[in-house]
């Protein structure tokens, strides 16, 4: 998938967060905006998946540590073909294999049932460890938000996959700088990121989150990096591509009402139109 | 009861462990800094590949267990049962059991036959706790032969559970080759009087008690209960419709153990008399095994005392 094309599914991608949070009337539509181009890096380039063999045990994991972001999971794994786009409007329904927060019983493709921060990525180190048991070549992603990183739990995993040199793990930050309560300075600032990786052991890459030319760059070094695991800290915008909600952090958990949804869908096309 | 042989379930554990892993590579252990407590390190030394220390840290340890778990392999996860399943409790919930992986979380040093180290160390709520999770398996051995069972049938049962073993050395009660099943109950001894219903190392205690109560002339039914959950309703309802009393034993909190699934059975399914021992509603103390035991009324004596006083109330 060349460059303009990954453009115009991370669009594809930031409509279907913003159509399945319309629909449910609910949901997190901040978080998910700002991980579009990281989905869509990961699903179209960079893992090793196929929508037709979801239980292949070769196949790359994804542990989409913080859960709540998972409508932008859900609109890249419409765009990769695990299942119809029409989906996405069940999103958060009861009887819906689309979860407010991903259900892997429910959904064949989700590699892990997340949603409580920080334990994602302490899953994906067991997946990384099982791979080295299973003598397997699969990589292990995970995608963490920033203000997971208060969680101690992710360090107790950091900590582990560092000393025993999980290289086939790379941990993916959404650095939008937006929590519930307010900014990650205001709430419990988890900075330095990257020099806390480092200490716990960890290939620390820093990257333009929304730049496909840098994700290519630092999925790349991740994979080239041998004897210790990596991490990439993406700088983002939280609600990125709808005017109204890039960088506002009440659209951390709310859903667009109609008149809402109308704007946010206008500023995706026209987006669209550029590309 | 000094003429009987005693083992430590942990031991039972760690020996089953070992056994199991011969037979069956995709079998993963882990364990939190306490590998020579709980005895996974007779698993490490035997398949020191399969098996992860992942320090002092055991809501990661239970989260990377899902992981492992979900890559295939059949992961057992083991620590004492406060850190275990306390400390542990919401990762047990939300990346095990939620989404049904098979991970067997296998804890030592449960109740106050931990001994010395007291309160902090001595857990009282984990089968509660344990059982109020959805398809969680919940199983306390009595002794040695039914702790190596156990491990057994959790590497048979697909899914989510739960393993209570002990520090202390207790009597074997089982022959070997003694034939157990998840969910099932077994009478150890029939009775009119009274059932007495009981797991872990009060199993031992209840027989002791039912021997001195024929002295009194009171003829108990003892039964096993290594399952408390799926309970075995059917043999519940059935001594308490004979015997028209009953009374759990267990070395826990009487709220929400044995104590509390025989009484949300019997309460809806057969209104019986019910006596629950146990630790009432309390923390432990620091003290040997067998004194708290006797302290705590848990001894085959302490037993005898409250199953008379109730059957005679």
């Amino acid at each position: 998938m060349d460059a303009q094309a990954l453009k115009k599914t991370a669009n594809e991608v930031r409509k279907g967060i913003v159509t399945a949070c319309f629909y449910a009337k609910a949901g997190h539509p901040g978080g998910a905006l700002s991980s579009a181009e990281i989905y869509t890096y990961l699903y179209m380039v960079e893992m090793n998946v196929n929508p037709a063999r979801p239980d292949d045990p070769d196949r790359d994991r994804f542990v989409l540590s913080k859960g709540h972001s998972c409508p932008g999971l859900y609109a890249v794994m419409a765009e990769k073909g695990y299942f119809d786009k029409e989906e996405l409007k069940t999103f958060r329904h009861l009887g819906s294999r689309l979860q407010g927060h991903p259900c892997m019983r429910y959904l064949p493709g989700l590699d892990m049932s997340t949603g409580s921060l920080g334990q994602g990525v302490s899953t994906a180190v067991g997946m990384a460890l099982s791979a080295r048991i299973q003598h397997r070549d699969y990589r292990t992603y995970t995608l963490l938000g920033d203000g997971e990183l208060e969680e101690g739990q992710v360090w107790e995993a950091a900590m582990f996959a560092g000393a025993k040199k999980l290289d086939n793990l790379c941990l993916i930050i959404d650095n939008n700088n937006l929590q519930i309560d307010g900014s990650l300075e205001e709430v419990n600032s988890p900075y330095p990121i990257g020099e806390k990786f480092a200490a716990f052991g960890f290939h620390v890459i820093h990257a333009d989150g929304h730049d496909f030319e840098a994700l290519a760059a630092a999925f790349k070094e991740a994979k080239e990096t041998k004897g210790k695991p990596s991490v990439i800290v993406c700088k983002t915008l939280k609600g990125k591509g709808v005017s109204f909600m890039e960088n506002v952090v009440s659209w951390h958990g709310k859903a667009p009402d109609e008149e809402q949804y109308k704007i946010a869908m206008a500023d995706l096309e026209r987006i669209g139109e550029t590309l | 009861m000094s003429d009987v042989k005693k083992i430590a379930t942990r031991e039972s554990y760690g020996k089953a462990l070992k056994e199991m892993g011969a037979k069956i590579p995709n079998l993963v252990v882990l364990d939190a800094d306490l590998a020579g407590s709980t005895k996974t390190a007779v698993f490490r030394d035997a398949f020191p590949e399969r098996h992860f220390n992942c320090g002092i840290a055991e809501g990661n340890m239970m989260s990377i267990a899902a992981g492992l778990a979900a890559a295939g392999n059949i992961v057992f996860a083991s620590s004492f049962a406060m850190f275990a399943v306390c400390r542990a409790y919401e990762q047990i919930r939300n990346s095990v059991a939620y989404s049904q992986l098979n991970v067997k979380i296998a804890a030592t040093h449960a109740g106050i036959s931990v001994g010395e180290d007291g309160a902090s160390h001595q857990c009282l709520e984990d089968i509660a706790l344990m059982r109020t999770i959805p398809g969680m398996t919940v199983m306390c051995p009595a002794d040695d032969v039914e702790g190596r069972w156990a491990v057994k049938a959790a590497i048979e049962h697909e899914g989510p559970v739960y393993i209570r073993f002990g520090r202390a050395a207790v009597p074997v009660v089982f022959e070997e080759g003694h034939q157990f099943e998840i969910g099932k109950g077994a009478i150890l001894r029939e009775g009119k009087d009274v059932t007495i219903i009981a797991n872990g190392l009060c199993v031992a205690s209840a027989m002791e008690a039912a021997q001195m109560l024929e002295k009194d002339g009171i003829d108990a039914e003892v039964i096993n209960m290594c399952t408390v959950k799926p309970l075995d309703d059917e043999l519940v309802v059935r001594s308490a419709s004979k015997t028209g009393k009953v009374v759990t034993v267990e070395e826990h909190s009487i709220v929400g153990g044995l104590g509390g699934a025989v009484a949300e059975c019997l309460s809806e399914k057969c209104p019986t008399r019910l006596c629950r021992i146990g630790i009432r509603d309390r923390f432990g103390e620091s003290a040997s095994a067998a004194v708290l035991l006797h302290y705590f009324e848990l001894d085959g004596e302490g037993v005898y005392r409250q199953v008379r006083d109730f059957v005679r109330k």
